[in-house]
């Protein structure tokens, strides 16, 4: 090669790629979904497990649960959905502490890609294996007998809100994989933030029969407060501050763990 | 514009307490190999690891082809490629979309990243495992697939970081020709090895690097000058019959003997002739060495020769280099 065809190669090196960051992230995006259509069992065995949490609290605990005037299935779908997604996110703390140990971060960081699309895209694949879980869980809702008392356009806004809090927990779990740099000890570090905002909640039982002290919580935070959104939405009732507060919730959490996470990951390797 | 692809000034790297880098100096001219030669936990890595930008220096600073790695990474990052010591690679993926994500992510246009990926398939020897997920590939294939995708943007500067660890000998001489063309074709290449061999057969320059520090800095020929062709290494059980073969073939043949324990080693540039020296020597006083073996110098060698110590502190003396351990420093 003559000195000056390097020259002209030089030049060309620095040459940016119209929509350079759209196209950095739609490639890890793909990357991360191709892991769900060649592992399959990984999608199946997280589908299976809301899938019986569905069939026992609807058959076996559903009617020991006195939900008032409104059946307990239409009660319950919308706290499954907030679990299911809960428990989506937190593959993105496995996925990127899994690319750390393997070595492939490394590889990105000596790459002169748009550094957030290592994150933003893992978090929007999540997002999208979330999107096809709330779908599937829908459709074990209504085989079970879950009913939409308001008008089936509920669900739009509904489910946007649901995969909203969805994608700010994937933010989350985003900077706990990043922190633990191991699949596992991220696995074992997400249960106990898990455990209070699923379970503390109003997704399967009603605050009221909570105690006292547990009462604030279980009813303000955010997981409580998005299936309550869904339920105003699906069942009736007031509709608006109820969707502020979601919004602003998830909003929340994103502006707080998202610059957390990118900071993370710059130092990680 | 500078001649020199890269240029390293004093840098400085520590983690915690340990000093992995304790102010280095390099200079690699473009379009030649230089060779990081040291054992496990020298520095090698580290050094790599900052002039790829993944890493933020302590001190100094480092330059690739006239950009600072810390206040240009963006520019460096456009100019190098990085084949790390493990197989950075998407088990997931197909070989084919694990390159074609490095050309994205690696900023190539979209019509060229396709026949580049087939390209370097076809020169690494992958095409008929091409679309077929990384997780059924062999250690050895993996590899070659990090190599091929260090390569897919054409980067001017390479940086190889063990390139050779783990893999079988035909693929290794394979991967040394390729440098080779590499190099041929303009490009510059830093590897970093632990293996003299290696660094003598592919490098016009080798810094070797010890506890962070370069001890020496010059051509391949001048270091094993320095150090002899060829090793002959007797072993004794008896330590008396190692003392007395020592005071015998010191001074009597053409070459350097040294004495470790029950070890004795005979560095010289005499080739075979030393071997037929020492065992008439011995021979002549009937003294019967119990193991024998002629062998080139290893890098334990040139840290003997250099240091006065060896590569590890806690290795014994050893045909091959030493491998898998990590601050293991002298």
């Amino acid at each position: 090669m003559s000195t000056a065809q390097v020259a002209i190669e030089r030049d060309v090196i620095d040459r940016r790629i119209p929509m350079g960051r759209l196209r950095d992230t739609s490639a890890v995006i793909k990357r991360n979904l191709l892991q769900y259509i060649r592992v399959p069992q990984l999608l199946v065995f997280s589908t299976v497990q809301p899938i019986i949490f569905v069939l026992m609290f609807r058959f076996v605990f559903g009617g020991s649960i006195n939900t008032g005037p409104i059946p307990y299935v239409d009660y319950l779908m919308p706290g499954i959905f907030l679990q299911v997604v809960v428990f989506g996110s937190l593959a993105t703390a496995i996925g990127l502490a899994t690319d750390l140990k393997s070595g492939l971060m490394e590889r990105f960081h000596a790459l002169p890609m748009w550094t957030p699309a290592v994150l933003v895209g893992r978090t929007l694949a999540d997002l999208l294996r979330n999107f096809f879980v709330v779908i599937l869980m829908m459709v074990v809702g209504f085989l079970v007998g879950w009913r939409i008392h308001t008008t089936l356009l509920a669900l739009v806004p509904g489910v946007l809100i649901v995969l909203l809090f969805g994608y700010a927990m994937s933010w989350i779990f985003a900077t706990i994989g990043l922190a633990v740099k191991d699949p596992e000890t991220a696995q074992a570090a997400a249960f106990p933030i898990l455990a209070p905002l699923v379970f503390a909640s109003a997704s399967f039982v009603q605050v009221e029969n909570m105690p006292g002290w547990l009462q604030p919580w279980s009813r303000n935070q955010p997981v409580s407060v998005t299936a309550e959104t869904f339920r105003a939405l699906t069942i009736g009732g007031p509709t608006q501050l109820l969707v502020v507060k979601a919004i602003l919730w998830s909003a929340l959490i994103i502006a707080i763990f998202a610059p957390i996470a990118v900071r993370l990951y710059r130092k990680a390797v | 514009m500078s001649d020199y692809a890269v240029r390293v000034e004093g840098l400085v790297k520590h983690y915690g307490q340990l000093v992995a880098l304790g102010g280095i100096d390099l200079e690699v001219p473009e379009g030649t190999v230089f060779g990081l030669l040291g054992p496990n936990g020298a520095g090698k890595t580290t050094a790599v690891r900052i002039l790829a930008t993944i890493l933020k220096p302590d001190g100094g600073r480092a330059e690739v082809l006239g950009h600072d790695v810390v206040r240009e990474a963006p520019a460096v990052r456009r100019r190098i490629g990085l084949a790390g010591q493990y197989a950075a690679v998407d088990a997931n993926l197909t070989g084919r979309e694990n390159l074609r994500m490095v050309g994205i992510l690696g900023q190539m246009p979209t019509p060229q990243i396709m026949p580049r990926a087939a390209e370097l398939l076809d020169k690494f020897e992958l095409s008929d495992a091409a679309d077929r997920p990384l997780r059924t590939y062999s250690g050895g294939m993996r590899r070659r697939l990090d190599i091929a995708a260090s390569l897919v943007t054409r980067p001017p500067v390479l940086f190889l970081d063990e390139p050779t660890t783990g893999l079988d000998l035909t693929s290794r001489n394979a991967l040394w020709e390729t440098i080779e063309q590499l190099v041929a074709d303009g490009t510059t290449v830093m590897l970093t090895t632990q293996y003299l061999e290696e660094a003598d057969r592919l490098a016009e320059r080798i810094a070797v690097v010890d506890g962070g520090l370069v001890i020496a800095n010059d051509t391949p020929t001048n270091l094993k000058s320095q150090l002899g062709s060829t090793v002959v290494e007797i072993r004794f059980e008896k330590h008396d019959g190692s003392e007395r073969a020592a005071s015998l073939l010191t001074g009597n043949v053409n070459g350097q003997v040294e004495r470790d324990d029950g070890t004795l080693r005979i560095t010289s540039n005499d080739g075979a002739r030393i071997l037929i020296d020492v065992l008439r020597a011995l021979d002549a006083n009937d003294i019967a060495p119990d193991t024998l073996a002629v062998r080139e110098p290893s890098l334990d060698d040139v840290f003997l020769a250099l240091t006065g110590h060896h590569a590890e502190a806690d290795e014994e003396a050893n045909d091959q280099p030493v491998k898998g351990r990590r601050g293991g420093k002298a």
